[in-house]
């Protein structure tokens, strides 16, 4: 503990963040530059959400890790070590216990509340980009507000695919001005962009921050005949039997049987110790 | 109608030393509506010259060049289109149209291009080509691959198409057997009555002695030349 | 009548050496231009002062907007200048790659500018899409293909829809039918033609094919070391060239 300041981060380091943070929550949706530090990961690890999740931590804070919904996998289980050994906080696999939460690739099912915060990891934080390369380009077209490009990738979906196929890192306007990259949630996690939590985002490689704060209309943008869809897999979990979360495809064999369960390991883990039981609970337990 | 005040013409050739070529001198005439004016003169004199100047496709040197009322000389290019569209019209002897396009809408083209009624317009222009003999079936197809004569009845149908209170005819009956040649004829004398006002090179004498009222001999303007 | 488009005095140098200099004239509605000269005379950078591609060093650039009338577009703010680009003003590029989104879709490329104005419906963004790529004379099931799949004349065709699908009332062409073969140029000039017709449009023609400009053009101007030798009709400045430059430039040209 005592070769690390708390959290890891210097002082300075975090000043300028929490900088870029607050201005992030003023202007909602807009990509604040800052200067991101090496961390002791690679990029595309999450280097952007563990430092604004250094810099969002105190003392008394319970810190929770999600890697696509799982508390347990390695991504996971390794940031949340790393803030056990440089912040002391104590962590927690409970959406309810935690106030902040650190995900990457989903938004827990269970309802957060005002006094969280949820630190999404971005690998891309232009939702642009995918049809305008130079940064110049889209950094001015944010500013103007130029954003029929968008809706060109949407047609080109549509075209295609026959519907809009973008499945995860839909883009949203954000209080009817930005439009932003929500990192690559599913789209069914859309919806859950309106919440009572503040939502940060950290761009570790691209060295930007951007927020949501609390109670912020966020709009999945859509054609008006081909509206945004919240699209799942039709199917309740077989672990718990909940019909409204987010669910995981699980190949069981080479004969084809396969299973659904919920991506978020806390939510199923909670409905089941309250007794609600999925088609293959049993199996599973044995 | 059309009014030619001390007009003169020189091209002056930069890239042969500036040579100087005068073309045309003080050339000075009246045109009042309803009246037909034969240029004549020999080959080389300038009558197509004195044509162009009028048209405003040569830059007069001097003097004042009025059709309706304004001076051609002087004026801006859009105020020379507008005239071109609405008052002065060019049947030349050779039919300049753009690739692919139907007869039957290159004739049309001078209606529409003052606003008349599509309809309208693609019905006068098939009475003139009816008229002309131009074979309904080669209506539909553009008239780049006319013979000469088919052509020139093609040209001599669009001149006529918008009745232009002024009229440049360069050649109007050449090529042409006696029966078009008549129906041109009536074509013009149908001008003057509404009160066109006419010029017009005529090397076909009888047409001329027909259809003009009076001859102007260009040699008279031509520098060197005069009497 | 007021001109749509007012130059005044337009200057643009780079360092000492003049790009163009005090070129003024007025356009009015339905009127086609073309600037004509031979390379390194002035006559794209003048095209790109006046698209506001580039800054010109002095003069205006006035044009008559729907909303306010006449606005200098060179001292107007750039989210204005940006709009009219997309709305009222159209760029068409020589090289269809730079008009072009090489990797969107024909349809996409035509509903782009619909979708940058607000159009949100799906069907009729692809119906417009569709009735324009019938104009410019493409296959229409050809609307999912990307452009990378077209021939050369069919991309600069490809790029015409895309530009002329707002209905802009002014286009700049930067030789348009360049780098073409002889018959994709004529077929593509016969287009232009009928679409400048049809849809009233008043346009700015750099090329240095006279051709071009005697089909297209009312009229024309003559650009030489970044000044304007010589302004006037198109067919009596090509059949009775007054300056130097233009004798030599009309003479050189090959007769077939």
């Amino acid at each position: 503990m005592n070769e690390y300041n708390f959290a890891y981060l210097d002082e300075q380091t975090k000043r300028m963040i929490r900088r870029a943070i607050l201005k992030g929550l003023a202007v909602p949706g807009y990509q604040v530059p800052f200067a991101s530090r090496e961390m002791p990961m690679p990029y595309g690890w999450g280097t952007g959400g563990v430092q604004v999740s250094a810099a969002t931590l105190t003392p008394e804070d319970t810190f929770k890790v999600i890697d696509q919904g799982a508390d347990d996998t390695t991504n996971a289980v390794s940031i949340r070590k790393f803030f056990e050994n440089t912040a002391g906080v104590e962590t927690t696999e409970e959406t309810e216990k935690a106030t902040v939460i650190q995900t990457r690739h989903r938004i827990p099912e269970a309802k957060l509340r005002e006094d969280q915060i949820i630190v999404y990891q971005v690998p891309i934080p232009e939702p642009l980009r995918f049809l305008e390369p130079r940064e110049t380009e889209t950094r001015k077209m944010h500013s103007l507000e130029e954003y029929g490009l968008m809706h060109v990738k949407l047609y080109e979906d549509i075209s295609q695919h026959g519907a809009i196929s973008t499945a995860y890192a839909y883009p949203v306007k954000v209080s009817d001005r930005y439009v932003m990259d929500p990192s690559p949630i599913p789209k069914f996690d859309n919806l859950k962009l309106e919440m009572d939590a503040i939502q940060l985002f950290g761009a570790g490689r691209e060295q930007r921050i951007y927020a949501v704060p609390p109670h912020t209309k966020v709009v999945s943008l859509d054609f008006e005949d081909y509206p945004f869809e919240a699209t799942k897999a039709n199917h309740p979990c077989d672990l718990c039997g909940a019909e409204d979360s987010y669910l995981d495809e699980v190949i069981m064999d080479d004969a084809g049987n396969r299973m659904f369960v919920c991506s978020d390991t806390d939510y199923c883990r909670s409905r089941r110790e309250v007794g609600h039981v999925g088609r293959l609970a049993k199996e599973d337990a044995a | 109608m059309i009014e030619l005040i001390d007009v003169s013409k020189t091209f002056t050739l930069h890239n042969q030393g500036g040579a100087v070529i005068p073309v045309m001198e003080r050339a000075t005439l009246k045109v009042l509506p309803g009246e037909c004016v034969a240029l004549t003169g020999a080959s080389g004199a300038g009558k197509s010259t004195l044509m162009r100047v009028i048209y405003g496709n040569y830059l007069a040197a001097s003097g004042q060049v009025l059709v309706g009322g304004l001076d051609v000389a002087q004026a801006e290019p859009r105020e020379v289109l507008a005239l071109r569209r609405e008052t002065l019209g060019y049947v030349s002897q050779f039919l300049r149209v753009v690739p692919r396009v139907p007869t039957l809408e290159v004739v049309a083209e001078p209606l529409l291009a003052i606003g008349c009624d599509k309809q309208v317009a693609l019905d006068k222009a098939a009475g003139l080509l009816a008229r002309l003999n131009i074979p309904k079936r080669l209506w539909t197809l553009s008239p780049t691959t006319f013979s000469g004569g088919e052509q020139q009845r093609v040209n001599i149908a669009r001149g006529f198409a918008h009745e232009y209170p002024a009229m440049l005819l360069d050649e109007p009956t050449a090529s042409l057997d006696a029966q078009n040649r008549e129906t041109v004829l009536s074509l013009i004398e149908e001008a003057k009555a509404r009160g066109a006002a006419i010029v017009g090179i005529f090397h076909d004498v009888g047409a001329r002695d027909r259809v003009c009222d009076r001859e102007i001999n260009v040699s008279d303007f031509t520098p060197g030349m005069a009497a | 009548m007021t001109p749509l488009l007012q130059v005044k005095g337009i200057e643009k140098r780079y360092g000492a050496r003049i790009g163009c200099t005090d070129v003024s004239f007025d356009l009015y509605p339905g009127e086609v231009m073309g600037i004509v000269g031979e390379s390194g005379s002035g006559k794209s950078t003048l095209l790109n002062c006046m698209a506001g591609h580039l800054e010109p060093d002095a003069g205006q650039v006035i044009f008559d907007t729907r909303a306010d009338g006449p606005v200098d577009t060179v001292t107007m703010s750039e989210p204005g200048r940006r709009m009219l680009s997309r709305t009222d003003w159209a760029f068409v590029h020589q090289h269809a790659r730079d008009g072009l989104r090489m990797s969107v879709s024909a349809g996409g490329n035509i509903g782009e500018r619909l979708m940058a104005v607000g159009d949100r419906h799906y069907g009729a963004i692809r119906d417009r899409a569709i009735d324009w790529l019938g104009r410019v004379e493409i296959d229409v099931t050809r609307v999912d293909d990307r452009p990378t799949a077209f021939s050369g004349g069919m991309q600069q065709r490809l790029q015409i829809a895309r530009n002329l699908v707002t209905g802009p009332r002014l286009v700049f062409m930067d030789e348009p039918t360049g780098g073409l073969d002889v018959s994709v140029q004529a077929r593509l000039l016969d287009l232009l033609r009928g679409l400048v017709r049809e849809m009233g449009l008043s346009a700015i023609i750099v090329t240095h094919d006279l051709a071009v400009v005697r089909l297209l053009a009312d009229r024309l101007m003559v650009m030489k070391g970044g000044h304007v030798v010589e302004a006037g009709l198109t067919d009596q400045v090509l059949d009775d060239p007054q300056h130097a430059y233009t004798q030599l430039l009309v003479s050189s040209v090959l007769q077939v």
